[in-house]
């Protein structure tokens, strides 16, 4: 086990295109399956629910701590907050971290999510695994909204 | 440790060859999507899918959203109330035993 998830994928589109999917936050939630309620600002918390059928009890939260167009996007959640009736604020949360490099006429998207050696013990490896598998169904939802 | 009413959902959920099965293929803590638990296996997916229902039920099992998918995975504390359940009923077997040899031995 690692402190970290990376994970990287070609997409065929401009980097351009692809920082739009990532930061706007209406084609955000198209492949990520939440209902945002407001557009991703730098320094504040972006809140919404799931939008994924049977979670929608789930609620988004996230707090946006870069903004670098068109390379950088980064934001600090927690984790594999599963449990509804628990409050996770007290916990240090994990980073997830989008770089864009342009590779021809495409791009490389990098997403690195940090930070879980801080978790408590119970919950470090259950969420890295959880994410783990998370952002390999994910960074291919990116690469198909992108593409289309 | 959990009361007999916390406990007897734990144990119903438990009580099932297909459930106890899935429980195995998540007994690494892997998180997995159905498709892959439903490999193997002669059971469809809707099958599949309302056997986990049971195990999420009784706190056994979580569900994640990943994009488009589901992804389960075991949540061992739970499991491991039903085995403090199961250890603190041994034990007062085992204080019953100590309290018959005290009670022959006297």
């Amino acid at each position: 086990m690692t402190d970290r998830i990376e994970k990287s994928i070609a997409i065929a589109a401009p980097v351009e295109r692809v920082w739009r999917a990532l930061t706007d936050h209406e084609e955000f939630g198209a492949w990520f399956r939440v209902r945002l309620e407001g557009p991703f600002v730098l320094g504040e918390t972006s809140r919404g629910r799931i939008s994924h059928s049977g979670y929608e009890h789930l609620r988004w939260e996230a707090v946006v701590v870069a903004m670098e167009k068109p390379r950088l996007f980064a934001f600090t959640w927690h984790p594999y907050a599963v449990d509804a009736d628990k409050d996770y604020s007290d916990e240090p949360p994990t980073r997830v971290e989008f770089r864009l490099e342009p590779a021809g006429k495409g791009t490389t998207l990098f997403v690195t999510e940090s930070g879980f050696d801080s978790l408590p013990p119970g919950r470090r490896d259950e969420a890295l695994r959880m994410n783990k598998r998370g952002w390999d169904a994910q960074v291919g939802n990116v690469k198909a909204h992108a593409e289309r | 440790m959990p009361s007999v009413e916390a406990a007897a959902p734990l144990f119903a959920a438990l009580a099932d060859p297909t459930r106890l099965a899935l429980l195995e293929r998540l007994a690494d803590g892997e998180p997995r999507p159905i498709v892959v638990l439903a490999a193997g296996s002669r059971l469809t997916r809707q099958a599949v899918s309302k056997h986990l229902a049971v195990l999420r039920g009784a706190g056994l099992v979580a569900r994640w959203p990943a994009g488009r998918e589901s992804l389960y995975a075991l949540r061992p504390e739970r499991l491991a109330e039903a085995r403090a359940w199961l250890d603190d009923v041994a034990a007062q077997w085992d204080d019953a035993l100590a309290r018959l040899k005290a009670h022959v031995e006297s």
